[in-house]
């Protein structure tokens, strides 16, 4: 008789425990230095669980059979001139922030997992680490192939990486990931593994990539998708740590509180950049961002701490705050930028009348009240040849570093201020959340790179805005400034005529 | 308030037995269609079976293949050779 398959279960345990060994040359200490300073007390690795249970074998056929499928979509995107199809040549300013400001997150998220996979001592996490690892260089070299297509068409696209470690508002994301890498492993696999994956990732992959869908991009949407299959498997890693951590010692709880607090904060504050893209940069809308805030954040992190509260964890300080705030996040972002469009490597726009009423019906309590009236005046300025640009430097929070533009927790006419005295000097923060973290670290963000400060310290290129654009490599008078006259526009607009021509 | 457990899918033709399977053993499951995905909630637990999915698939079915079609998921994961099952029960 055959012998009998092992069921999952049996499989999985036989290809992922017993692979490892106490060292002897080195003592083990000496060999993980990482993953006790940060306090975390582990009674017994392998108490991890790994509820997908996959294996190095499975995981390279299933992730073989994906790419198979995205690089055929992709091939037939190209071959059929798919960017023509899009529903409007604005879209494409969601795929430039999108590749200058996320795509080089999935690199650092691949080192980081690299990292905390070397470091953390248990071999279930270990193996779920590395094949995250792979995953997050697979994210981004798709997202990049993707993208390159666009690159061949539209400005703004092509010194994406020069772009990411110079650009005001990229500073934003890229000191979000820096934060995390430059932490210990157990706080870096809350941050990006439970705060980020679990709690955050939905709000930019799902309703984000649903409008790439719907606004005729074939290709993102793909290449969305066929991440998030993964970032499912990265939830669940990110919900079995938090579960570790908080079963293997009662002394882990006020530890994982902490980073759970911090890294919500400055998760909601690094995806108030999705917000906009969702509720402004989409042609066509798909879902408000107040909208994927109450499914994703309100009722799916409900349901997760309401689970979580057996082990004595608590909703993230702040929670109420960020929720208040989703109905103001994205109006205020698309006025800094488009105040702003000068120096950013897109372009920005006034909605038309149908966009408008859009946002009006979405967002009842808010956008009639505080930011349709100034639409209305910027686009009557535009139309008087006086179009608005503030020609001033903003003041930078100095945690999440995105200008101190955000209004007090209720009351959206009063900017919110607040600052700490460290050594002498003060800092400013946008928010309490963000001056909370601050003070919980301040050694750490007194050291932050502001772009606003390196400027004026002189290390931008020069003294004045054209020698910093030139600094960023940006294409002046292509990639940034307005939609409305870019070479974009010009290029849209022949192809439209285009097709017009061919059908009559 | 109920605890909602929850799985997003892609909505292609790899998906669709996957789809009826979920709708025909989840009684109260709750549908949201998007552009290109499909989210499917249901209070506590939402359970996929692979006697269902072969059913309609009409071949054999693991249950890791659904990873080929997954977009998002909530709630704790029970993953064996016969089930797929997010739940929030203890
Ligand atoms: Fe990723
Ligand atoms: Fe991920
Ligand atoms: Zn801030």
């Amino acid at each position: 008789m055959a012998p009998k398959k092992l069921g999952l279960k049996q499989r999985y345990a036989h290809m992922t425990r017993g692979l490892d060994w106490e060292t002897s040359y080195q003592p083990m200490d000496a060999v993980y230095p990482f993953d006790s300073f940060e306090g975390i007390k582990i009674k017994d690795w392998s108490a991890w669980e790994d509820p997908f249970r996959l294996t190095m074998d499975a995981y390279w056929k299933f992730q073989g059979e994906k790419e198979r499928k995205l690089y055929a979509v992709l091939d037939a995107f190209a071959q059929n001139n798919g960017q023509t199809g899009i529903s409007d040549a604005r879209y494409a300013n969601v795929l430039k922030l999108f590749l200058t400001g996320v795509s080089p997150l999935e690199y650092q998220a691949h080192r980081g997992f690299a990292f905390a996979g070397r470091h953390l001592r248990g071999v279930g996490p270990r193996v779920a680490c590395q094949m995250q690892s792979l995953d997050e260089l697979r994210h981004v070299q798709t997202q990049i192939h993707t993208i390159s297509h666009y690159n061949k068409y539209f400005d703004g696209i092509s010194e994406f990486r020069h772009m990411h470690d110079r650009v005001w508002y990229l500073s934003v994301p890229k000191s979000f990931f820096d934060d995390a890498r430059s932490a210990g492993p157990f706080e870096y696999m809350i941050a990006i593994g439970f705060a980020f994956e679990y709690v955050l990732t939905n709000l930019l992959f799902v309703p984000f990539m649903s409008g790439a869908a719907y606004n005729g991009d074939m290709s993102t949407v793909t290449f969305g998708f066929s991440a998030q299959s993964d970032e499912s498997r990265h939830m669940t890693l990110g919900i079995e740590v938090i579960k570790f951590l908080l079963e293997q010692h009662p002394d882990n709880l006020p530890i994982v509180q902490k980073w759970v607090d911090k890294w919500f904060w400055r998760g909601h504050r690094v995806l108030g950049l999705v917000a906009m893209m969702m509720d402004y940069m989409l042609p066509k809308p798909v879902m408000s961002w107040k909208e994927a805030w109450e499914i994703y954040f309100t009722e799916a992190g409900g349901s997760l701490f309401t689970d979580l509260a057996r082990y004595g964890l608590k909703v993230p300080k702040y929670a109420d705050v960020a929720t208040a705030e989703a109905e103001h996040i994205s109006h205020q972002n698309w006025a800094i930028f488009y105040q702003y469009t000068h120096a950013a490597g897109f372009h920005t726009w006034m909605p038309d009348k149908a966009h408008l009423d859009w946002l009006s019906e979405k967002y009842p309590n808010t956008f009639d009240k505080y930011y349709r009236p100034r639409w209305e005046m910027w686009a009557e300025m535009e139309k008087q040849g006086k179009r608005f640009y503030n020609n001033a430097l903003p003041q930078l929070c100095q945690t999440c570093q995105i200008p101190m533009g955000y209004t007090e927790p209720g009351d959206p006419t009063t900017i919110a201020f607040r600052c700490s005295e460290v050594d002498g000097e003060t800092y400013h923060f946008c928010s309490d959340g963000c001056k909370d973290i601050f003070d919980g670290e301040p050694e750490k963000y007194a050291q932050s790179w502001l772009p606003v400060h390196q400027i004026f310290q002189g290390n931008c290129g020069g003294a004045t805005v054209p020698d910093v654009l030139n600094w960023y490599r940006m294409n002046v008078g292509a990639d940034n400034m307005d939609y409305v006259g870019s070479p974009d526009e010009k290029l849209w607009n022949e192809w439209h005529a285009g097709k017009v021509r061919d059908a009559v | 308030m109920a605890q909602i457990a929850s799985i997003t899918l892609l909505h292609n033709d790899d998906a669709r037995p996957i789809i009826e399977a979920i709708l025909a053993d989840n009684p109260g499951v709750r549908v949201l269609n998007m552009p290109g995905a499909v989210k499917l909630d249901r209070d506590d637990e939402l359970v996929i079976n692979r006697a269902s999915v072969e059913e309609r698939l009409g071949r054999s079915w693991e249950p890791q293949e659904i990873q080929l079609v997954l977009i998002s998921m909530a709630g704790n994961l029970d993953e064996d050779d016969d089930h797929f099952t997010l739940s929030w029960k203890h």
